[in-house]
């Protein structure tokens, strides 16, 4: 029990007559981050979404240090399941445009009834202070912060109830490349501090193996490859993961005019 | 990365509170609001105002003209028309404000709760609404005046109801568009309850255009009460607008003077609701843009040098500044930019958001954004200067000689015309053939962007096919007229990874083919490193570094292209995972 700490067993989802999760099995150990990568429509983000209870499943368990989640609102989870985070793609909708920081960052712990708001906003110092913030962005509104600022703040809301998991929907995708590093090291450096675990979903496996531990690789509703990160990126055993991590441009001429060969290879023996 | 995100931002955000000063600064707006605070103190104020009561009446001074103590003189039954028309206003603007209440309150309740909860509750809530808007209003009134009495309050409750579909519409749909917002994803995990979401989340960003649509019932319901009233509907014992005007009117032939002041009330008014309305709908929608180019007159641009005497250089961009209207000035967004490209080369132009590289595209193509101008600078591009050219001119390049590649394939196609209109009708203009001969290379031009059945392709409309393939289509179209510059902004940026490496072997492939220059704008160092020649490092409107591409990756000079190349997550080493003790895990 004690070392895994999502567990999905059999997760299946349908949306009408699309069968979006196919028996999916999955899981997160304390203080770990699991990379979902895929592309449009793989299901990864569905599966985020089922984890964090704000979307469907139709069969299957999913469960949280013992308790099963599978299906249950988030207002209506008990216990630790009620700290489960998430941190969304775009930092420009994920925060309300007419609430103060502060307002938004205490949010969830006026919600899940931890502290009256003038409690809550003594806190609100420390969790701008993890995710290098200055105190003044308190009073400020969303639209006053750079991209990586707000993904910083929404960073911080998670944090705010202590969680031990955070579910990462393509946090870094809508940042530019050098604050794209910055935001990833913070999630490092926030997990080797806390212990909180992460499952994050991106479409970009160079992002994914820069913060995974282990690596799952979906296509069309099902997890085509799930192993450890240095062996799914550097030695894929799937047709379909080869394929991905060869499509992926690299930084490098000389290297990428190799890759693109064995790409053209691989596509013409498939 | 796209245009409307490399616009210059405004100097200052304006805060919450600078809508009403912004509305008040607004003539139109300033005057309405200073009449309706006249009308909202003549009704509080009315016993103060007014010099005499009510039904004050005179016998003498029936239908008497102004002046002897009656201001606007006398009505038929010898009562002061001024004194009535204060009076009035108090109980015209109730008659207005309990229908604008029940309306708003029916309303705005409804359309929140059947835009957030969408289903069957939606369905019947709407087929409810729209039942009532079929239903017409004065005969429903008359109807209830029948049944229920001379009370105006009851007949304005009732009108209410009547107008409250209107706010059910407008908030239904504004709740429909917001509601997949990703904070409403993160309040929900946060914990909140629906009815908290709505109260905290979305009512708050739906209020101004709710508010917009109050100040106009607000004139509607003043209209409506004062005709009812006209008919004669209302309790002839209150003084109300809509009373003075059927007292007025039936006294119009002895004194035709009296219809003018409660007309003139009603008027001013309901007008007054409507231009305010007006003013906060322009504020809003105007939002943080200026509305008209600043009076600052743009520099007369200069062309920099003659025409490049290399005749293999194709497009030579020299100094090349675009600037941006603002409330303070022009803001410069490129701040000199030269770049130069050989035929057949695949120019990369590189950088961060912001950084300049789509607005210095779009100057080539001649596309700027609304208010945008190349301050100075040139473009020669084959032996010609086109900076500034007329568009007249611009056109006959576009299209024909400098093709465009866009960054959302989907938004690029018109989705209400088949795709092989949209291939052919370019080429019937641009290159004068017929429509048969057009069709025959759409067709082998959709055939050479690898569709596996073009004729299909050619007859599809754009929602049939995948992203992928609309980006195919784009190229298509790009190449159909045998352009000499291609300029590809982030052409793969939305596009699957899997995908992308498919579109990048196509445009090389094509490239080389057409021996075709290419200005291809990426924030995205593997997509230079992969199709690219020579590239341009931009930051903050300027070219930091231009290199061949192995000597940019080799060895990069400038601090920036380092600090860039260094953030690229090619080669990290994995993480090793320590497993965590639960004591641990508590922060």
């Amino acid at each position: 029990m004690s070392d895994v700490i999502v567990d999905c067993i059999g997760v299946n989802t349908h949306f009408g007559a699309h069968h979006v999760l196919k028996n999916i099995n999955l899981t997160v150990r304390p203080g770990e981050t699991v990379g979902l990568v895929g592309e449009s429509g793989s299901g990864k983000t569905t599966l985020g979404r089922a984890i964090l209870g704000i979307g469907p499943i139709s069969s299957g368990r999913i469960v949280f240090e013992g308790q099963d989640i599978g299906g249950v609102a988030p207002r209506d989870r008990k216990g630790r399941a009620a700290s489960i985070q998430a941190v969304f793609q775009d930092p420009y909708t994920s925060l309300n445009p007419s609430m103060t920081i502060e307002d938004i960052l205490i949010e969830p712990i006026v919600a899940r009834g931890q502290a009256a708001k003038a409690d809550a906003a003594a806190q609100v110092h420390k969790l701008l202070d993890q995710v290098a913030l200055p105190k003044d962005a308190a009073q400020r509104y969303p639209r006053e912060f750079s991209g990586g600022q707000r993904q910083r703040i929404a960073i911080a809301r998670a944090l705010a109830l202590s969680p031990h998991l955070i579910v990462c929907d393509e946090p870094v995708s809508a940042l530019d490349l050098s604050t794209q590093a910055r935001v990833l090291d913070l999630f490092v450096e926030i997990q080797e501090r806390t212990g909180v675990a992460y499952l994050f979903v991106s479409h970009d496996l160079s992002v994914v193996r820069h913060i995974s531990h282990r690596v799952a690789v979906m296509r069309g509703g099902e997890i085509v490859e799930f192993g450890e990160c240095d062996q799914v990126t550097a030695d894929p055993q799937h047709d379909y993961t080869k394929r991905l991590l060869l499509a992926a441009p690299v930084a490098d001429p000389v290297r990428q005019a190799e890759r693109r060969a064995a790409l053209r290879a691989l596509s013409r023996g498939a | 990365m796209s245009a409307a995100s490399t616009t210059p931002a405004p100097a200052s955000a304006p805060g919450r509170e600078s809508i009403v000063r912004s509305v008040l600064t607004n003539p139109l707006g300033l005057v309405a609001a200073l009449l309706l605070l006249l009308v909202i103190v003549a009704a509080v104020f009315a016993p103060l105002i007014a010099p005499f009561a009510a039904d004050d009446l005179q016998i003498f001074k029936i239908n008497a003209p102004p002046g002897d103590g009656y201001l606007l003189g006398g009505d038929g039954s010898g009562r002061d028309i001024f004194s009535r028309l204060v009076y009035g206003t108090q109980n015209t603007l109730v008659g207005a404000l309990i229908a604008l209440s029940v309306a708003a309150a029916i309303g705005v309740t409804a359309g929140l709760f059947a835009g957030y909860f969408g289903g069957r509750r939606e369905v019947v809530m709407s087929w409810v609404a729209d039942g009532l808007m079929a239903l017409p209003a004065l005969i429903v009134l008359l109807a209830f005046y029948q049944s229920l009495g001379s009370s105006i309050h009851v007949s304005m409750i009732i009108f209410g109801v009547m107008l409250s579909p209107g706010f059910y519409r407008l908030t239904r749909n504004l709740v429909n568009g917001v509601k997949h917002e990703l904070y409403v994803d993160a309040a929900r995990v946060s914990g909140l309850s629906d009815m908290r979401i709505i109260a905290r989340h979305i009512l708050l960003v739906i209020r101004a255009p709710v508010i917009i649509q109050v100040s106009i019932v607000a004139g509607i319901s003043i209209v409506i009460q004062a005709g009812l009233e006209f008919l004669g509907l209302g309790d002839p014992a209150v003084p109300t607008w809509g009373g003075m005007l059927q007292d007025a009117f039936a006294n119009m032939f002895v004194v035709p003077t009296a219809i003018l002041w409660p007309g003139l009330a009603i008027s001013v008014t309901v007008a007054s609701f409507v231009l305010l309305a007006n003013a906060i709908r322009d504020r809003l929608q105007q939002g943080d843009r200026v509305a008209t180019a600043p009076k600052i007159p743009a520099p007369a641009p200069h062309p920099v040098g003659t025409a490049p005497n290399d005749a293999a250089v194709l497009l030579d961009v020299r100094e090349l500044v675009v600037g941006y209207p603002t409330k303070s000035g022009w803001t410069e967004v490129v701040k000199g930019v030269s770049l130069q490209l050989r035929r057949g080369e695949v120019l990369g132009l590189v950088g961060e958001s912001g950084s300049g590289k789509t607005q210095t595209a779009f100057a080539i193509l001649g596309l700027l954004s609304t208010g945008g101008r190349i301050l100075s600078g040139s473009i020669w591009f084959d032996g010609r200067d086109i900076a500034n050219l007329p568009e007249s001119e611009m056109q006959k390049l576009r299209g024909k000689r400098i093709a465009y590649v866009p960054q959302e394939p989907m938004s690029n196609l018109d989705p209400a015309f088949r795709i092989g209109f949209q291939l052919t009708e370019p080429m019937v203009t641009v290159l004068g053939i017929s429509k048969a001969e057009a069709k025959a290379r759409a067709l082998k031009l959709l055939a050479r962007v690898g569709m596996p059945d073009p004729v299909r392709t050619y007859n599809a409309y754009p929602h049939q096919i995948s992203g992928g393939m609309a980006q195919r289509v784009l190229i298509a179209r790009a190449i159909s007229c045998k352009p000499d510059l291609l300029i590809a902004d982030e052409p793969t940026t939305a596009l699957d990874v899997t995908v992308q490496a498919e579109v990048l072997e196509l445009m090389r492939d094509l490239q080389a083919e057409m021996n075709m220059s290419v200005v291809l704008v990426t924030h995205n160092f593997g997509v230079v490193a992969d199709i690219c020649h020579r590239v341009s490092v931009m930051r903050d409107g300027r070219v930091v570094e231009t290199s061949a591409v192995q000597s940019l990756f080799a060895d990069p000079q400038h601090d920036y292209t380092k600090l860039l190349l260094a953030a690229v997550l090619d080669d990290v080493t994995p993480r090793v995972y320590r497993p965590v003790q639960a004591k641990e895990v508590s922060a």
